[in-house]
């Protein structure tokens, strides 16, 4: 955040600080979708759409049965929140880089290793997803309310949560999506592969871990931390016990998990670019 | 049209699909990660409703669900633009030179590409499944000879469908709200998510005045025996009403629409 | 270890450069081949100079342009650009150095030009200077009528010269150009090159050049290596290796009447006739002139019409490849 002031100021920055580069190629984009309001009006509201779905099941489910994973309608509906909130926040910072696939075959890459910047940068700053902001609008939605419905003791360590959780979910995510981004590289005709790792983790975080055998408990707790994003968090703003093997003191650990996660992610990318440019192997 | 040129219609969609096979491996992938953390769901409500909901026992449930993940492709739940795209780009004008009816063709083409895709996008799912939770099917074969029928009727009621609203090209300039909206109400209503058996009241309802049953929750209930004899005939015959009813809407819409092109000149 | 160049030293310093791609193929059963793209290459190019780099498709030229550039690692060898080791110090190196590829573009489709300038001098971080700079590229390349067009809307002649724009923007020292005119009209090309020369002239720009353009290799480079299947065939100039593949210009001459063949024409050699000599093709020798060789032609056939076929490059280059091959 070298020079916020010059943000503001209409011309353009030249030098433009640290982040100066940055800022061009994000405004840049921005600007462009919103050029067609209508278009990108009903992309917003498709966006919504897809987040409706994904509540659609959670009701369905609800019609006919009360507890679902220790948590009942009202529960699953703040998990839901949190966790749909952390990824559409993600999908939409850093959701565009699963269409590495694309950047091989248009050349986007080797433009982007001709830049002074480092890659990974460019191609997150390079194509943010403002529309997706109506799949945040729909997860903010359950969540304001879940937080209304649910008996909730508002003490200072739970504001404190409820302000973590989302940033440092929205952070395991985005590192999800860089390491399936660079486990792209080696798979560019699977990609849809990556979408399993991503999408598949999202899907897990917006239910109970509960509900999950003792081999998947493991595997979305440590090595695909989606517990850590939603139900950790959510066991203790509503004041319940843990399951074994996970009790919900864990929820504090998010940020942890967050790091760890990006601590893959770079070292991910890093050999999926090797790989592309033949320096690896 | 002579059934040599069908025949060979039908091959080209196999062809043209079986070259994605790295495609069809990470898809398969997809499908199969999806159904466990779907099986699980499923079960979680069956146990949660007390052992069985709305007939579904905990297998059944996970049944249903390794089913769906492996319907998908066939099925073809998710939408492809594909001939949007050639109405778009007016690519449709040579569709309507050939001496083939288009929506044949392109049904045909459709029932390859499902063909192809049945094995290695159904097959790995189901195996997981059953390694997983175990799968829950009948032993006799009546039930998988008309499921198999059962399958064909919905992979050509899925087609007419998207058929049908591809052709919405023709006046929309922007198709991707329409897409959208069609992938939000078919994904639901076709039991994709959940059972339409576990729908609440209101829901069902709307959901057995649509074609989308016949997609995905008819050729289920057809495989796993939930309906049997003549109830299970009776299942097929809605499917067989929905394929002729919404293939024949398609032709109509797509009279009016090549009308409109040949007369404004697209 | 990264010296800061200095004016007058070699700005590509490339020996042994190796680039070797696993190539699969094969249905479910993948069988692994390693094609050779690159083999033991060496490559010099000093300040200032410019050179063509050809041959033909699958020769290894834009291997060897994504190796020194950065985008691609070599396999074996070494290889320096602007003094920098292109993988080591990418960044660095991206400031020095301008690319465009043809076929390719580096602006963005969906923005006028002009903002693509804009964000190109924030990546690049370019101070205020660089509007100076950028209107000077404007005016050369005449692009103030469609500055504020979309990318995705110019013409392919508008976007190459947008995208040379975009590669000179930051004022590199090597500017790298693959197949810059390729699909243009005979103007646009020319007016390119009249562009590219005033631009060297002005600033020195070292450039390097991959073309299947004899015009292009004539106005724009002084000296050219030619690589087949990854090795240099030839390094030196044009009429050099024209010499050496003989390939020669051809006079053809389209007769009033008949004519017996005319194989005895001073600083000519007969190649064909055709129709009773109606018309005959003629190799003009290095060494002589058109004009010579018409002067001695009116004294004995009146003539009709004549064209002068220019050897191109694909023609030099087969002929080189055949040569080398013919040799061991």
């Amino acid at each position: 955040m070298a020079d916020l002031s010059a943000a503001g100021s209409r011309r353009p920055t030249a030098a433009g600080g640290l982040l100066g580069p940055y800022r061009a190629l994000v405004s840049s984009r921005l600007r462009s979708q919103l050029a067609y309001r209508r278009s990108f009006a009903l992309d917003v509201l498709g966006s919504f759409g897809v987040g409706l779905i994904e509540f659609a099941e959670v009701y369905v489910i609800f019609s006919s049965i009360s507890v679902l994973g220790g948590l009942d309608f009202a529960g699953l509906a703040l998990l839901f929140g949190l966790a749909s909130l952390s990824f559409s926040l993600a999908d939409l910072l850093v959701g565009h880089i699963d269409r590495i696939p694309t950047y091989l075959r248009t050349g986007t890459l080797d433009a982007f290793l001709l830049r002074p910047l480092p890659v990974l940068a460019q191609l997150v700053t390079s194509d943010i997803q403002l529309r997706r902001l109506g799949r945040s609008a729909l997860a903010l939605g359950v969540l304001v309310v879940a937080l209304v419905v649910n008996p909730i003791d508002f003490t200072p360590a739970v504001i404190t949560l409820l302000l973590i959780t989302p940033i440092a979910g929205t952070a395991i995510f985005c590192g999800l999506f860089v390491v399936a981004a660079g486990i792209q590289f080696w798979l560019i005709e699977g990609s849809e592969m990556a979408n399993a790792f991503t999408y598949g983790s999202n899907y897990a975080a917006t239910f109970p871990t509960s509900i999950f055998s003792l081999p998947m408990r493991v595997l979305f707790t440590f090595v695909v931390p989606a517990a850590f994003t939603a139900y950790l968090p959510t066991l203790l703003i509503l004041g319940l016990p843990g399951p074994a093997w996970t009790p919900a003191w864990w929820g504090w650990l998010t940020p942890l998990a967050a790091l760890a996660v990006w601590g893959v992610a770079l070292l991910a990318w890093r050999a999926g670019l090797r790989h592309y440019t033949g320096a690896g192997s | 049209m002579s059934v040599a040129a069908l025949a060979v219609l039908t091959q080209t969609g196999w062809k043209r699909w079986s070259a994605y096979r790295s495609a069809a491996l990470a898809g398969a992938v997809t499908n199969t990660v999806f159904g466990l953390i779907k099986a699980a769901i499923t079960m979680g409500a069956v146990g949660a409703a007390g052992g069985t909901l709305a007939g579904y026992g905990a297998i059944e449930g996970a049944t249903y669900a390794w089913l769906a993940q492996a319907l998908i492709a066939p099925v073809n739940v998710f939408w492809s633009n594909d001939l949007v795209d050639r109405i778009r780009s007016g690519d449709i004008a040579v569709d309507l030179s050939r001496p083939v009816d288009p929506q044949l063709a392109y049904l045909c083409a459709d029932l390859g590409r499902a063909a192809f895709s049945l094995v290695p996008r159904g097959a790995p799912p189901l195996l997981v499944g059953a390694l997983v939770t175990g799968l829950a099917l009948p032993g006799q074969l009546l039930p998988y000879v008309l499921g198999m029928v059962s399958v064909v009727l919905a992979v050509v009621v899925s087609f007419a469908c998207r058929w049908l609203v591809s052709l919405a090209a023709f006046w929309l300039i922007e198709m991707r709200g329409a897409a959208t909206l069609y992938l939000m109400t078919s994904n639901i209503l076709c039991g994709l998510v959940v059972p339409v058996h576990w729908f609440p009241g209101w829901m069902a309802a709307v959901a057995a005045a649509t074609p989308f049953p016949s997609m995905l929750q008819a050729p289920i209930d057809v495989i796993m025996g939930r309906v049997t004899g003549v109830d299970a005939l009776g299942v097929v015959g809605v499917q067989i009403a929905w394929a002729a009813g919404v293939l024949l809407a398609g032709r109509l819409v797509w009279t009016l629409g090549t009308r409109k092109l040949v007369v404004q000149g697209g | 270890m990264t010296t800061t160049p200095t004016a007058g030293e070699q700005i590509v310093h490339a020996r042994g450069l190796t680039r070797d791609f696993v190539v699969r193929s094969g249905g479910w059963r993948r069988t692994k081949r390693v094609v050779r793209a690159v083999v033991d290459l060496d490559l010099d190019i000093v300040a200032g100079e410019a050179v063509g780099y050809i041959g033909a498709n699958g020769a290894g030229k834009s291997t060897t342009i994504k190796m020194l550039t950065g985008i691609l690692s070599p396999s074996q060898g070494t290889v320096r650009t602007c003094g920098y080791d292109p993988r080591r110090s990418r960044r660095a190196l991206a400031r020095e150095i301008g690319v465009v590829f043809g076929q390719r573009s580096q602006l963005w489709w969906d923005l006028p030009l002009r903002e693509s300038y804009r964000v190109l001098a924030a990546i690049h971080r370019l101070g205020p200077g660089h509007r100076e700079r950028l209107d000077e590229l404007i005016e050369a390349l005449d692009l103030e009528a469609f500055l504020d067009t979309p990318v995705r809307q110019l013409s392919l002649g508008q976007r190459i010269r947008g995208e040379i724009a975009a590669a000179l923007l930051h004022s590199p020292r090597l500017l790298v150009l693959d197949e810059p005119t390729i699909g243009l009209d005979v103007l646009s090309k020319e007016r390119l090159r009249a562009f590219l020369v005033a631009e060297r002239a002005a600033h020195g720009t070292t450039l390097l050049l991959t073309t299947h353009d004899m015009d292009d290799v004539q106005r724009l480079t002084d000296r050219i290596v030619v690589v087949d299947r990854g090795s240099v065939a030839y390094a030196g100039d044009l009429p050099g290796l024209v010499r050496r593949v003989g390939a020669d210009r051809v006079i053809v001459l389209d007769l009033e009447e008949p004519t017996p063949p005319l194989a005895d024409l001073p600083g000519t050699r007969l190649l064909a006739t055709e129709h009773d000599g109606l018309r005959q093709r003629l190799a003009l020798l290095p060494g002589s002139t058109a004009a010579a060789v018409l002067a001695e032609v009116a004294g004995r056939a009146p003539l009709r019409d004549l064209t002068i076929e220019e050897p191109d490059v694909e023609d030099v280059v087969r002929r080189l490849y055949a040569t080398q091959r013919a040799g061991g």
